[in-house]
């Protein structure tokens, strides 16, 4: 027993010592952040799902986001007095929330698009948004993979998100292989 | 000595050997005599060829525009910024631990220039939030997270010159650096943990990139150049650093001698 007590402390040297202090209170550290960040997660989150605001209504003045993608078709727009009036669904593939919102929307705000409403809501009335920001995907695609997507017919911008890009190439290629056949051949 | 022992001391001198071959600020220069000016050729041309490709040749983006081309400098900035942290968490580590002179040195030097990249990130951000949004800044998970990176690291500059006693500073300073690392993995994985109005990774490890081929070459070009560049500045920061304090030896050394004489 103390024999390999005594080779242990012969072991730590100076710096082996130094380096599991510096280790420990880094675990420690780093555990007490995710304790805190994890107690913390519904505040962190930037917005609420529809689904999620119908579950557990807010406070009728209680100031929530409110994310999801616009529903295609859903898109209404209006002149009240002065203002433009925006009417639209906001969904997340299981609850949608009609959103009313009063001002000019940003530029990348569309039918498909992600959208993130800052406003109030109460049961059974719509979504009163104060600010619309629009929330862009993770995909960079050029103005041509994007004609060609949608003119193959795999992907409809109005319904979400394009497909991944490991399959640009073939649904690009089949299409302009189409287009070639159509060209090609006589038409009616 | 018993075998035991001598084992243990023959791996205590690789250990030490390997870390402290750079510790000697006379070789450290001897190093950057023909390693910056590699690090500073090669930046320029990669960054010449990347952002004439990324600025002009590149696609527009079919939602964004010519915004997109904000992308070829924020996404460098905002993986340096990052990377920058990690590099000033090692410094901390060997400067606490193994009392590494260089790794001081560099902390001081990598301080400022990590601050200003992640600054350039932000401000990139933010020009690009306007426009594409509808905001400059939001509150979110990720845009949080990496203000508190900026924090840090102007934290660390204070920190490190506060004290009379550099020493002090070192010590302090690599506290703070190994503490506030803490917060590179909440800005990688913010995107994913929590909702953000920050878009997640294009380019993941497990997924094929959401990214077209014509805009991730000049990505990665930019991207290796922005990479050198923040390289060759640091080693070219260090080297000043050491030169002047063997300037001011020098002139101490002589004004001492004219005392005695």
């Amino acid at each position: 027993m103390t024999v390999t007590r005594t080779v242990s402390q012969r072991r730590m040297t100076r710096k082996t010592r130094r380096l599991w202090l510096v280790l420990s209170c880094l675990a420690c550290f780093a555990v007490a952040t995710a304790l805190v960040l994890n107690a913390f997660s519904s505040s962190i989150v930037f917005f609420m799902a529809p689904s999620q605001v119908l579950k557990t209504p807010p406070a009728p003045d209680r100031v929530i986001r409110l994310g999801g993608m616009v529903v295609a078709g859903s898109l209404r727009r209006t002149v009240q007095g002065q203002s433009p009036v925006n009417l639209f669904q906001v969904t997340d593939g299981q609850a949608a929330i009609e959103v009313r919102f009063e001002g000019i929307l940003p530029d990348l705000f569309r039918e498909g698009q992600s959208v993130v409403a800052l406003g109030t809501w109460v049961p059974g009335k719509d979504f009163a948004a104060s600010e619309v920001l629009a929330k862009h995907d993770e995909t960079y695609m050029p103005r041509e993979v994007a004609e060609a997507l949608q003119r193959s017919g795999k992907w409809d911008p109005r319904f979400g998100k394009p497909p991944s890009a490991e399959s640009w190439n073939t649904m690009t290629r089949n299409e302009a292989q189409a287009s070639r056949a159509n060209s090609g051949s006589p038409l009616p | 000595m018993t075998k035991a022992t001598q084992q243990i001391t023959a791996q205590r001198d690789v250990q030490g050997s390997f870390l402290h071959r750079f510790a000697n600020p006379g070789r450290f220069l001897r190093l950057s005599r023909w390693l910056l000016p590699i690090l500073s050729v090669s930046a320029c041309v990669l960054l010449a060829v990347g952002l004439i490709w990324a600025l002009y040749v590149a696609p527009a983006d079919w939602q964004q525009g010519d915004a997109v081309r904000i992308m070829y400098i924020h996404v460098p900035m905002a993986i340096l910024a990052s990377s920058g942290y990690a590099a000033l968490a090692v410094c901390g580590a060997l400067s606490l631990v193994w009392k590494h002179p260089l790794a001081d040195l560099a902390a001081v030097e990598i301080g400022p220039v990590g601050a200003v990249i992640t600054a350039l990130c932000l401000i990139t951000g933010s020009l690009w939030g306007k426009p594409m949004w509808g905001t400059w800044w939001v509150w979110d998970a990720r845009l949080t997270s990496v203000l508190v990176l900026f924090f840090l690291y102007l934290g660390h500059i204070a920190l490190i010159q506060a004290f009379d006693d550099p020493q002090r500073g070192y010590r302090a300073a690599a506290v703070l650096a190994l503490a506030g690392a803490i917060d590179l993995p909440i800005i990688k994985f913010s995107v994913t943990w929590w909702n953000t109005l920050h878009q997640p990774d294009s380019i993941t490890l497990t997924h094929a990139p959401a990214m077209a081929l014509s805009m991730l070459l000049p990505l990665a070009i930019c991207m290796a150049g922005f990479t050198l560049g923040f390289a060759a500045l640091v080693v070219g920061r260090v080297t000043s650093a050491i030169l002047e304090t063997r300037a001011q030896q020098m002139l101490t050394r002589r004004l001492r001698q004219g005392e005695t004489a």
